[in-house]
């Protein structure tokens, strides 16, 4: 059990995927300009994340170490994530087409999100079992939809304030990202 | 630049290398970007990797442009995109174990680096080898210069060294957290802020000597 909690903690906030590790800063910037899209992605992601620790391990396990083929690992790992996200979307597309309107164009985005790529290869490194894997994936994934969506709750208020000209957009947002990866490493002496 | 002139391999370059610098101006491959950059060498070891990738991957994509069909094109892209990267992951790891050993992780995850990607589809795609090879090495090395830039700032800042060798005075306070994550956050967004002014003055510049011509 202290395993999980220490997973848990660990992925949530000390080694947050987008605060700590720098994993998937891409959507974490370009989609972070409105609540509800962030949250959309957010969840898109949470999904295809622990799917993807699922299927990496079982991948890597029967697969890849069976046959000594652990250098395929990338190509094996972006396959698998590649084909995830296909049917997540046709999944999504039959049996919940408000949703699918609603994630729209960032749904084929997730496979270039290498928080995706990163938490299977993490998993793999740090040679966690079938359920540790699956949930390592999906508290990273929570961690990245809680740095996303408290970016966009800042985005979303700063958009209002007058910035500098030179400094509007990217770079005020990039700053803005700073001062919040302080306060996460408030966080650091947890575990 | 030249828009309305036919591409050359030159033109072709330098567009890659400083119009539109993927760092700077068209802010792709931020992951890399922000998570390598704390010491110099890492920055370009990890730039010269992904350049490698890219002109490799642009070469090939453009001369498979017609054989890729269409629908299947993104598959594709990240099949030959993977394969380059466990190539140069393996070089890297038989060769320069040191640099592999501290890029770690991110190499594998040049695969998912925007910029190979965003090059494949929106140049390579429709372009001959030869100019995809001038993309692949303007834009690769437009992405060296910028990493490394940033490395070498948080580099000196943060521990007082440039590429390993100390060049602070002894007194010098090492600002730790420059090599920390909100350092790079903060450096790259404090030199977003030096290129938009720059480019704001150049136009500016350029606006006032069409105005007296």
């Amino acid at each position: 059990m202290n395993t999980y909690i220490t997973i848990l903690i660990g992925s949530l906030l000390v080694n947050n995927f987008v605060m700590n590790k720098f994993l998937g800063i891409c959507p974490f910037l370009g989609v972070s300009k409105k609540f509800d899209t962030a949250l959309g992605m957010g969840m898109a992601v949470t999904f295809v994340m622990t799917a993807a620790s699922f299927v990496t391990w079982l991948v890597n396990t029967f697969l890849l170490l069976p046959f000594n083929l652990a250098y395929m690992q990338t190509i094996a790992y972006i396959l698998v994530i590649a084909v995830l996200v296909q049917i997540v979307e046709m999944a999504l597309k039959k049996l919940s087409p408000s949703l699918y309107q609603a994630l729209g164009v960032y749904l084929p985005l997730i496979t270039t999100n290498c928080a995706v790529l990163g938490v299977a290869i993490l998993n793999t490194d740090e040679g966690y079992n079938l359920m540790e894997s699956t949930f390592n994936g999906f508290c990273a994934a929570l961690g990245f939809t809680l740095a996303m969506v408290l970016f966009a709750c800042i985005r979303e208020k700063l958009s209002l304030a007058k910035m500098p000209k030179w400094m509007d957009g990217f770079p005020g947002a990039l700053i803005t990202a700073g001062l919040m990866a302080i306060a996460f490493q408030g966080f650091g002496g947890l575990i | 630049m030249a828009k309305n002139k036919k591409p050359t391999f030159l033109s072709v370059f330098l567009n890659g290398l400083i119009f539109e610098n993927p760092t700077f101006a068209l802010m792709l491959g931020m992951c890399p970007t922000l998570a390598i950059t704390i010491a110099g060498s890492n920055g370009l070891g990890m730039g010269l990797a992904t350049t490698a990738v890219l002109v490799c991957s642009n070469l090939l994509i453009s001369i498979l442009r017609h054989v890729i069909p269409d629908k299947v094109r993104i598959p594709a892209f990240i099949v030959v995109i993977a394969s380059f990267v466990t190539m140069i992951d393996l070089l890297l790891k038989a060769y320069i174990p040191a640099l592999s050993a501290s890029l770690g992780m991110y190499i594998p995850l040049i695969v998912v680096n925007c910029i190979i990607f965003a090059r494949a589809e929106s140049f390579a795609f429709k372009n001959p080898p030869l100019l995809s090879i001038a993309d692949g090495l303007g834009m690769g090395l437009g992405f060296t210069a910028a990493i490394t830039l940033l490395s070498v700032i948080r580099e000196v800042l943060g521990t007082g060294k440039f590429f390993g060798v100390m060049v602070m005075p002894a007194s010098y306070q090492p600002m730790a957290i420059m090599t920390q994550v909100p350092g790079g956050f903060v450096t790259l967004g404090i030199l977003l802020i030096l290129v938009n002014a720059i480019s704001s003055l150049a136009k500016k510049k350029a606006a006032e000597k069409e105005v007296q011509a």
